[in-house]
């Protein structure tokens, strides 16, 4: 992947008098990738694409794009153009009109005018629209004429605020595929601010995950899925069970942790201190049901309910502590009955260790730009 | 089937809209002693006559409508035009930044503004008018001031003149061009506004591109509470002209309480109301509402 660097936060901040909504923001977005800015509302994932829009101005920080501050730059100077979550088409002007905003703006010829808009329509598939008003017409085609209006000049980078929340499931996911078409296709940077966990995995290159201001973790889908970094991402985004305990590393690179419901084993790297506070996140799928008691494992459980869903079966098991994990298992696998007591394990590598703290160890490592180093670097 | 079910339907729709009846019905009657009855009774005389005595004969005759095409009231309806035009402008050139500043300000300046504007309206327009012209006399404050500084010689003549008629009218219905033109900018999607910037719009492009089209319906709204009071609001030419400036409301005026002829008064009211009747017509046809106009 050619990782030019088009957009960059460097320690940005936004605060409303009280109210800090962005914290110490250091992002770097790649030429030509797909970016999904990922989390839950509040989370100043849309504040941050206003300040690189120039809507909003940070209160500290800078933030460069294609290698120049833009600070002083009014959102009409930016080379950046916007998707609003409104859509916010003109609602005087007929499409053809609306598509054409933007160039007319920039003074273009009405011939060359004419042609892109053409282009520009037959893009997202609305030829044979020009003359209507956005009054006529239905949501996804709203949503249709927002992004050609949008691309139409061309940016660098384009920013969208969730742009299909207001659309119906079934149009939303037809949507995403065609975003992502478009963006392979215009080879356009795509900065894409969404709450919908599944929307981020799917068409994303890379997401980052905010979290109160806080950027929690920047990485590819797999890796936030496989490695989530804090509490917050193991939970926010795909299902996790989390465990709380003590860490005692043990010889051979495995870190047995003690649990209020007994010990379990996990995979441990290095950072991890006799008796330090942890927590275990693991997946529904990774968790197993044993036969009989695992080595370095006291996990048990009681089968609360057996679900069928589809191609595999979710099982809610309550510990003896009262927390309730799931299981999920491929349908066709034996499985306990309800009321069953069992026991359960993972594969060592399965669970992501997590230092207790780590919201408070992360928001200070995330000051130190991580996406530069390389596995091979730090080895 | 039909016909068998029909009276009983009738009973049932009787009992089902007696209450709404007698909650409407109140009004109703009051708008019709007030207004319908008022209004059928000018148009009524409108088509009468007066005898010398100056009472009025029921005998139809169009001739108060020949005489509207007097050259002399010609001329008078040209001027009136004119000067409800004028200050029809001058209130949108004042009114639209004011209504503007005040849509972007803080909810506490805004009733501040809020209050600038309307405080005024709870005293008598006469006597608001009577203030104007102890300022702009010729002994008033800003002759006696110029001259005091020794900018003039001679008191300037600012009262008795179209400038005089123009300023009291924006004076006297400046409110009533602000109020829907700020209610509409309030409702203006403030993302329109970002996606024009985002777009490439400079501020005075996105004005006139964006902002004044989507707000055109306030000025629109705005322009009809002036310029039909403006035509007829004798009582401001009466003061601030002094007789110098006629408009069609002096000349109604004249009818009814000076020359007693009643039917004439009658029609001339008559085309006011019809002038009246097509603005409106004009500006719900281009998407006005008329909750808009009834803001104040």
């Amino acid at each position: 992947m050619s990782s030019q660097a088009i957009v960059e936060l460097k320690g940005v901040n936004k605060s409303y008098g009280e109210n800090h909504v962005v914290k110490d923001l250091n992002l770097t977005i790649n030429e030509g990738e797909f970016l999904s800015v990922l989390g839950p509302s509040g989370c100043g994932k849309t504040t941050t694409l206003r300040m690189i829009a120039g809507f909003e101005q940070q209160t500290s920080g800078t933030i460069l794009v294609e290698g120049e501050p833009v600070e002083d730059k009014e959102p009409f100077e930016r080379n950046v153009n916007t998707v609003f979550q409104s859509y916010a088409l003109f609602p005087h002007m007929t499409v053809y009109e609306n598509v054409a905003f933007g160039l007319k703006m920039k003074r273009v010829a009405r011939n060359a005018i004419k042609e892109r808009v053409q282009e520009a329509l037959t893009l997202v598939q609305l030829e044979g629209f020009e003359k209507r008003l956005p009054l006529q017409l239905s949501g996804g085609q709203k949503q249709r004429v927002a992004i050609a209006r949008a691309i139409i000049n061309q940016p660098r980078v384009l920013l969208l605020d969730e742009p299909l929340g207001a659309l119906d499931l079934k149009l939303r996911k037809q949507m995403q595929l065609e975003l992502k078409r478009l963006q392979k296709r215009l080879g356009i940077t795509f900065v894409y601010v969404t709450h919908d966990q599944e929307e981020a995995l799917t068409m994303s290159d890379r997401i980052a995950v905010m979290h109160e201001g806080i950027l929690d973790q920047l990485d590819t889908p797999n890796r936030i899925y496989d490695f989530p970094a804090t509490r917050f991402v193991a939970d926010f985004i795909g299902e996790s069970n989390i465990f709380d305990g003590l860490a005692e590393p043990q010889e051979g690179g495995t870190i047995s942790v003690v649990t209020e419901t007994g010990r379990v084993l996990c995979r441990g790297t290095s950072g991890f201190t006799a008796g330090e506070q942890v927590q275990l996140s693991v997946r529904p799928e990774k968790l197993r049901f044993a036969p009989e008691p695992k080595e370095g494992f006291e996990l048990q459980g009681t089968v609360r309910e057996n679900i069928f869903v589809g191609t595999f079966i979710k099982s809610i098991l309550l510990l003896s502590n009262g927390q309730e994990v799931a299981l999920t298992s491929l349908s066709g696998q034996p499985i306990p009955e309800v009321d069953a007591c069992c026991y359960l394990f993972w594969e060592p590598e399965d669970a992501v260790i997590l230092h207790a703290h780590s919201q408070e160890v992360w928001s200070t490592i995330a000051n130190v730009d991580l996406s530069d180093f390389t596995p091979e670097a730090s080895a | 089937m039909a016909s068998r079910s029909a009276p009983t339907s009738l009973r049932k729709r009787i009992r089902r809209k007696t209450p709404l009846l007698t909650m409407v019905s109140p009004v109703t009657v009051w708008m019709v002693i007030l207004i319908a009855v008022p209004l059928a009774y000018v148009l009524l005389i409108s088509f009468c006559s007066t005898d010398e005595s100056h009472h009025i004969v029921f005998a139809f005759s169009v001739q108060n409508y020949v005489k509207l095409f007097d050259p002399t009231l010609l001329s008078i309806y040209g001027n009136s035009l004119l000067i409800a035009g004028l200050s029809c402008l001058i209130s949108i050139l004042v009114g639209y930044p004011f209504a503007t500043i005040m849509a972007n300000s803080s909810p506490f300046k805004r009733t501040l503004m809020m209050a600038f504007l309307m405080l005024p309206f709870w005293t008598n327009s006469l006597i608001r008018l009577y203030g104007w012209r102890s300022i702009l006399g010729s002994n008033g404050f800003i002759n006696s001031v110029l001259q005091e500084l020794g900018l003039i010689t001679q008191p300037l003549e600012l009262l008795y003149n179209h400038f005089a008629v123009v300023l009291g009218m924006v004076y006297v219905l400046l409110p009533f061009m602000v109020l829907p033109i700020y209610t509409v900018i309030l409702k203006l999607d403030h993302s329109l506004l970002e996606a024009a910037s985002d777009l490439g719009a400079r501020p005075a492009r996105r004005f006139f591109k964006v902002t004044l089209p989507l707000t055109s319906s306030g000025i629109f709204a705005g322009s009809i509470m002036v310029f039909i009071p403006a035509l007829g609001y004798f009582f401001v030419s009466n003061l601030m002209g002094g007789g110098t400036t006629q408009l069609i409301g002096n000349v109604i005026a004249r009818q009814f309480k000076e020359a007693f002829n009643w039917p004439f008064g009658a029609a001339l009211s008559i085309i006011l109301i019809l002038i009246t009747l097509i603005l409106v017509r004009a500006y719900t046809k281009t998407g006005g509402k008329m909750d808009d106009l009834g803001a104040m």
